[in-house]
């Protein structure tokens, strides 16, 4: 197409009616492809795995109906529960995230030589892939050589093998989560601090607001967005979490670090034969949980459109 | 400013800041910084247990021998052709179902763009299934076909929540101009609209990249061997064979992490923009 099409259709009356339809119709032309694609891959998916969580499946031989077995299933068993206390414990432990991204914002919300590099630097474990990180942890808590493990014999007499005890490797691992995190939402705060008016600030601290009254009554409430986005992405990140586990530990040991995410890939695709249908039951369940969330989100979001 | 610039405090402080800083770096990388220099340790050292002390020498070997005797080459050209064809993709579809939602009034439009938005954060394991069986029954299981063909999709999400916002902030009164004008629907959107998202396309491009590079899930769902599988699944495929051999998973892990490295300080100011979307109102 050139451009010479476009003085040729001037002025020939944009309230025709051919213009008209066209302008009905041009909306879903633009749409088609992606929504098509969107609807095939993610939305009908959706749909499908509550189907197929009331069938009994190894994924080849014909599904055979099972009703709500499935989930009369999860109730007694212990690994879900397990699975289920863990994604529990990754929730509520990576909320940790926000406050100390928000520090290490704080901290580097200076304006001394050298300081893009050093916020570069900070945001880095958020650019390396999960894999990544899960490598560079377990070798960092690796028992007989990593830092960790060491460091624990110089200090306390005896190692300590993180990702050996059922008692420690959530947590272990969650650490090794929070990595990135943090530095996700330690850029949220730096941008958001950016946008920080500063008349509002020179006016606080000449009524004599300082450190954290100053934080906490002025800046804060300017921080809400961003606050917000730094809610979303690690909530969202917390109950995703399936690289770390399945990289670290493979659930282990004894299936004691399994969360949600992870015990269903491994019903689902199982060495022992796949149950896909008992695999799609988990799945609806964590995606119950995260509707809640999800829900809360786009209620909060939809708000603020029509408030424009 | 908040907090307060260092630059109007006392000496002591500001010296105390510029000693800080580079310590507090030191302490939150230093993880990575353990697995750098063990990429950079003879097998030998680890052999003697020299985990912690300086290297006995700077094996850069390490790093040829990751290659040699392993399909690492073909993981990391696997996963270029899994995340070149998805970023353009991804962009390309989001251009036009952001300008759509953006420029358009009709009664669906909000739920669309809602369906967008939420889909975007469903968790990967209620599609797993469904689009596993989709993609072997379309033949394209254990192919880059098939696995960029469900990120294009599932990133087509995130891409149109950013086009729609980006181009939505565009002055209005440039899209009406040109239709009193008579200007057709298509050609606004060619030469009007498209050259102005421009700095949103670099922006979506950089970051998506990084997720599709850094995707583990669906690689391990969707593909199975060397001839297919992404280097985030081939890495783990290599931790299992090179047991104990933790100067050769290092040098693997620094190389894997290269690429979406090297993509953010190139492109830091789109990625940032990017990901900090919605920040700031």
């Amino acid at each position: 197409m050139t451009d010479s099409s476009v003085p040729a259709s001037r002025n020939s009356g944009a309230f025709t009616p051919r213009r008209k339809l066209g302008r009905k119709l041009a909306p879903w032309l633009f749409l088609a492809p992606g929504m098509i694609m969107f609807l095939v891959y993610v939305i009908i998916p959706i749909g499908q795995s509550m189907w197929i969580s009331f069938f009994q499946w190894d994924g080849l031989s014909p599904k055979s109906w099972v009703g709500i077995e499935n989930y009369i299933e999860l109730l007694d068993d212990e690994a879900f529960y397990t699975s289920l206390k863990n994604n529990v414990i990754w929730l509520v432990l990576y909320m940790l995230a926000i406050p100390f991204g928000l520090f290490i914002a704080l901290f580097l919300n200076q304006t001394v030589r050298g300081i893009r590099i050093y916020k570069s630097l900070f945001f880095f474990p958020f650019v390396i892939s999960q894999v990544v990180v899960g490598l560079i942890f377990s070798w960092f808590y690796a028992p007989g050589f990593g830092l960790l493990f060491e460091l624990t014999k110089i200090f306390g007499g005896e190692g300590i093998a993180v990702l050996a005890n059922p008692h420690t490797v959530t947590y272990g691992i969650i650490v090794a989560g929070l990595w990135p995190q943090i530095a996700y939402c330690m850029i949220l705060y730096l941008t958001g601090l950016n946008a920080v008016a500063p008349d509002q600030i020179e006016a606080a601290r000449l009524d004599g607001a300082k450190g954290i009254k100053m934080l906490w009554y002025v800046v804060l409430p300017q921080l809400r967005p961003a606050t917000f986005i730094a809610v979303v992405v690690t909530v969202i990140g917390a109950l995703r979490s399936f690289d770390l586990v399945s990289i670290m530990t493979d659930g282990g040991p004894f299936g004691s670090s399994r969360v949600l995410s992870y015990y269903m890939y491994e019903q689902a695709l199982s060495e022992y034969g796949y149950r896909m249908g008992y695999g799609a039951a988990i799945a609806v369940v964590l995606f119950a949980i995260m509707m809640i969330f999800i829900s809360g989100f786009i209620w909060k979001m939809w708000r603020d459109e029509r408030g424009l | 400013m908040f907090p307060k610039p260092v630059q109007s405090m006392s000496r002591t402080a500001r010296l105390t800041y510029q000693v800080a800083l580079p310590v507090m770096l030191v302490i939150w990388l230093l993880p990575l910084l353990g697995v750098a220099v063990t990429s950079l340790r003879p097998s030998s050292d680890l052999a003697q247990g020299n985990y912690f002390g300086m290297p006995s020498a700077l094996a850069f070997s390490n790093y040829l021998d990751v290659f040699k005797n392993s399909p690492f080459a073909s993981y990391m050209l696997n996963s270029f052709r899994v995340t070149i064809p998805t970023v353009i993709g991804a962009v390309a579809l989001s251009c036009l179902t952001g300008y759509a939602l953006a420029v358009y009034k009709f009664r669906s439009n909000l739920i669309i763009f809602f369906m967008f938005v939420a889909g975007n954060f469903v968790p990967f394991q209620i599609l797993m299934v469904p689009v596993r069986d989709l993609t072997v029954n379309m033949g394209l299981y254990d192919s880059i076909t098939g696995l960029a063909l469900f990120h294009v999709a599932f990133q087509t999400g995130f891409c149109t929540l950013f086009m729609r916002n980006f181009i939505k902030a565009l002055p209005k009164e440039l899209i009406e101009v040109a239709r009193v004008e008579g200007v057709g629907e298509w050609q606004i959107f060619w030469h009007i609209v498209l050259p102005l998202v421009r700095p949103a396309i670099a922006a979506l491009s950089v970051l998506v990249f990084t997720f599709i590079w850094n995707d583990y899930f669906w690689a391990t769902v969707l593909t199975t061997g060397a001839d297919t599988q992404p280097i985030t699944a081939g890495l783990q495929s290599l931790n299992g064979q090179w047991v104990a051999a933790w100067h050769l998973v290092s040098a693997g892990s620094i190389l894997a992490a290269l690429p979406p490295v090297a993509m953010f300080f190139l492109m830091q100011k789109h990625f940032i923009a990017g990901l900090t979307l919605g920040a700031v109102k």
